[in-house]
């Protein structure tokens, strides 16, 4: 069977009008999303028998992190504009808007990264306590996913610059910004359990 | 859409992005484990009846343990632990696992939907070679100095950790191998979950799906709802072994206070449950279709059937802690667990029922696949009814951790899904590689399988009842167990008896892929679209898009004159 070819989609399917791609990136993400509520929920678990939790900002650095949130949620914003671009046939603004999410990705992961340098010079490590456990755990399994976002960003765009999407061929970037999309939603809800409750 | 193209040895065999390929790679793969899990039972057979005593020449004593620190040829109280905790892992993670879902899902699913692939298939290839890489990675773990987990199949804290638990690195590799397989499963649920809802051929609705392709359709959704579950387990305790937090340690050995080892009992027990019926769902389905075919009557109810499994599949998820009643639950909570539990035996008992039902007065065929399906109907009943046992709290509790649960288990897994699995291996055998197995050795191997392995697990009941603590090591040294050593010892001589009969179903299976009768394009006279096509099926299956006008059930309709089924594509004769 070819691999491009398009699927057909059969008749009455309750699912509408989504490609089988999408179908399984819906899958994929459901899939995501409950092994990131298994780690949120033994953290909260872990949380409720421990016999002591700092306080919110106690520790962690509320305003560099709301801005990193504000920062992923305007990427969200570009992926939507991206999409947005080669639904009009418009190449340039699609790699354009592309490049933004991925800087922003980068950006993000850049913040981190500091943030943790900054924790593991004032040895507040991994194994420090629960707590510092389940924050690095749940944020460190969450910027993998923004590292894996980033990479998946720059096999579109490099599939961009070869001129592979069009104004009716722009399946994959839509099935991109689904999981694009994913990753910053379970930011804030990572950003709400880890740092603000 | 049978675009037979010239293909290298590498991507036609090895690197296969067809179905078919990667299903008999599965079946390979669950195979193999399932020879030497099974060794690995023989083994702790022998040390429950012989302890301390060396292995002989035909349990390979030459070549095992040679090292062992209490003498040569003899396994000790540590290679005992290893020996059950990999034979539980290998024998559900690595046999029946790849077998039914892996083998059966791939080589079914688009056969009996009408489609021409996978709609994922270099998902599919990745998936299995994903499973390949688990495997050597837990293969890898038996080089280690201080040997493989040794922490039993669940892996509970403080044994699989490293504060207080078993040394060694074992463990680390088993939580890896495990992630990886688990991985391997999801790809394999997204791509059967999405094949099924994309893929099916016009006319073939839901309900007209065969049960063996709506059981894998329920496990995989179940898959991949759960495993995602274990896998931030697994995360958690591959930290506590390697990167030293203690999420799961607590009491006085733990230095960082606050862990709690029973949230790994509650992560793997979510999973744990719902795992149970991700192993049997294919093996009901297969079966209620196989007693179909072999009475030559319609499944009875089969819209019942379907839904009945739907209802366990949703069930499933909220029983766990029925693993957990001595952990010291709430009253109430364990109360609610019981319920939900034993509501599970309302679904459960009305499509047995629909089997009795598929059976009366139907023109039996007794062959070997047909043997295997109804020892399912006796070996899953005995599984079933003594779960009652383990799921009512107040037997549960004096039952918990004895011999009867894992006899009880034994019953559900090994014996129920097995066998469905060599139902599922005979049946398919001849649209697979093209040959029949040969049916004589098929009978020997199902006799010699039925009656050893009803002698293993019942009694393995009756010496739980009698007070064996499920991981003992030597049972003779207990005073209580003293008058059913015999038992014991009977028990020891059906496993190996059992275990010898496995050496003929591997020879068989081997021996009938070269020498094996050459197979009709319909051996069993079955309905499903799987049996229409011509073997060697072509990469594509269907020379044209089957259009689906039957259920999959159409046997012996009195209007047929020359034969006496209907494919599900073909159209009532007028
Ligand atoms: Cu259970």
């Amino acid at each position: 069977m070819n691999q491009n070819q398009a699927l057909p989609i059969p008749a009455n399917d309750p699912f509408g009008k989504a490609t089988t791609g999408k179908l399984g990136m819906w899958l994929f993400i459901i899939i995501d999303g409950l092994s990131f509520a298994g780690l949120l929920i033994a953290g909260a678990a872990l949380r409720a028998s421990a016999p002591s939790w700092p306080a919110a900002g106690e520790l962690l650095n509320i305003p560099l992190t709301a801005f990193n949130t504000f920062l992923l949620i305007c990427t969200s914003f570009t992926m939507v504009m991206a999409l947005n671009a080669i639904q009009k046939g418009d190449q340039a603004g699609l790699k354009k808007y592309l490049t933004y999410t991925m800087a922003g990705g980068l950006i993000f992961l850049g913040i981190q990264v500091y943030e943790y340098y900054h924790f593991i010079v004032n040895d507040f490590l991994l194994n420090t306590s629960i707590y510092s456990g389940v924050f690095y755990v749940t944020t460190c399994f969450h910027g993998l996913h923004v590292l894996s976002g980033v990479i998946y960003i720059a096999c579109i765009l490099y599939a961009a610059s070869k001129g592979r999407y069009s104004a009716d061929n722009w399946d994959h970037v839509e099935i991109l910004g689904l999981f694009w999309h994913f990753v910053d939603l379970v930011w804030i809800l990572v950003f709400t359990v880890i740092y603000l409750i | 859409m049978s675009n037979s193209h010239e293909q290298s040895f590498w991507s036609k065999y090895i690197f296969s992005l067809d179905h078919k390929v990667i299903g008999k790679q599965f079946l390979w793969l669950g195979i193999f484990f399932l020879l030497f899990g099974g060794f690995q039972a023989m083994l702790i057979r022998w040390s429950l009846s012989n302890n301390m005593e060396p292995l002989p020449w035909w349990l390979l004593g030459d070549f095992l343990y040679q090292s062992s620190p209490v003498g040569a040829g003899i396994i000790g109280p540590d290679a005992y632990n290893q020996l059950f905790t990999m034979h539980g892992t290998i024998m559900i993670f690595w046999a029946i696992t790849p077998i039914l879902i892996g083998a059966f899902g791939n080589f079914c699913i688009p056969l009996q939907i009408g489609a021409p692939d996978m709609v994922f298939p270099k998902l599919n290839m990745i998936s299995f070679w994903t499973m390949f890489l688990a495997s050597v990675v837990l293969l890898f773990s038996y080089l280690l100095p201080e040997g493989t987990a040794a922490g039993g199949w669940t892996s509970y804290p403080p044994l699989s950790t490293p504060v207080g638990g078993i040394p060694g690195q074992g463990q680390t590799m088993w939580t890896l191998a495990l992630t990886l397989a688990g991985t391997s499963t999801l790809m394999g649920a997204i791509n059967y979950i999405t094949t099924i809802v994309r893929l099916r051929a016009p006319g073939m609705d839901y309900f007209k799906m065969p049960l063996t392709t709506w059981g894998l359709f329920l496990t995989s959704i179940l898959n991949a709802l759960f495993v995602p579950i274990i896998a931030a387990g697994l995360i958690i305790l591959l930290l506590d072994n390697i990167a030293g937090t203690q999420f799961l340690v607590a009491g006085s050995k733990a230095t960082i206070p606050g862990g709690d080892p029973l949230l790994y009992q509650h992560v793997f027990w979510i999973f744990g449950h719902p795992e149970v019926y991700i192993l049997i769902l294919p093996a009901w389905g297969i079966v209620s279709d196989l007693l179909s075919v072999f009475a030559r009557k319609p499944a009875f109810g089969y819209k019942v059937t379907a839904i009945c499994m739907c209802t366990i599949t949703a069930l499933s998820g909220v029983v766990w802690g029925h693993h957990m009643y001595t952990t010291g639950m709430s009253p109430l909570l364990g109360k609610t667990f019981m319920f939900l539990t034993l509501l599970i035996s309302i679904p459960s008992s009305i499509f047995f029922l629909n089997w009795l039902g598929t059976l009366w007065k139907g023109a039996l065929k007794f062959d070997v696949p047909m043997l295997f399906a109804m020892s399912v109907m006796w070996v899953f009943g005995l599984g079933g009814l003594t779960g009652l046992y383990n799921a009512t709290i107040t037997s549960d509790i004096y039952l918990h951790d004895t011999y009867f649960v894992v006899g009880h288990f034994h019953y559900t897994m090994a014996a129920s899904v097995l066998f469905g699995g060599f139902a599922a291996i005979y049946f398919w055998f001849p649209k697979m590689f093209g040959r029949d197995l040969d049916p004589t050795m098929g009978k020997i191997h199902f006799w010699g399988s039925f009656i050893p392995l009803n002698l293993v697990f019942f009694n393995m009941m009756v010496m739980g009842y009698a007070g064996h603590h499920r991981r003992i090591f030597d049972p003779s040294e207990f005073e209580f167990l003293k008058p059913v050593l015999g038992l014991n010892d009977f028990m020891t001589t059906s496993a190996f008896i059992l275990g010898a009969v496995q050496v003929l179903f591997a020879f068989n299976f081997v021996w009938s892929l070269v020498k094996g009768k050459l197979a009709e394009k319909n051996p069993w006279g079955a309905a499903t679209l799987e049996w229409t096509v011509d073997h060697p099926i072509p990469h594509g299956n269907f020379s044209a898009t089957p259009q689906v006008v039957n259920g999959p059930h159409e046997y012996s309709h009195p209007s047929l004159k020359d034969k006496d089924w209907l494919a599900q594509s073909e159209p009532l004769p007028s």
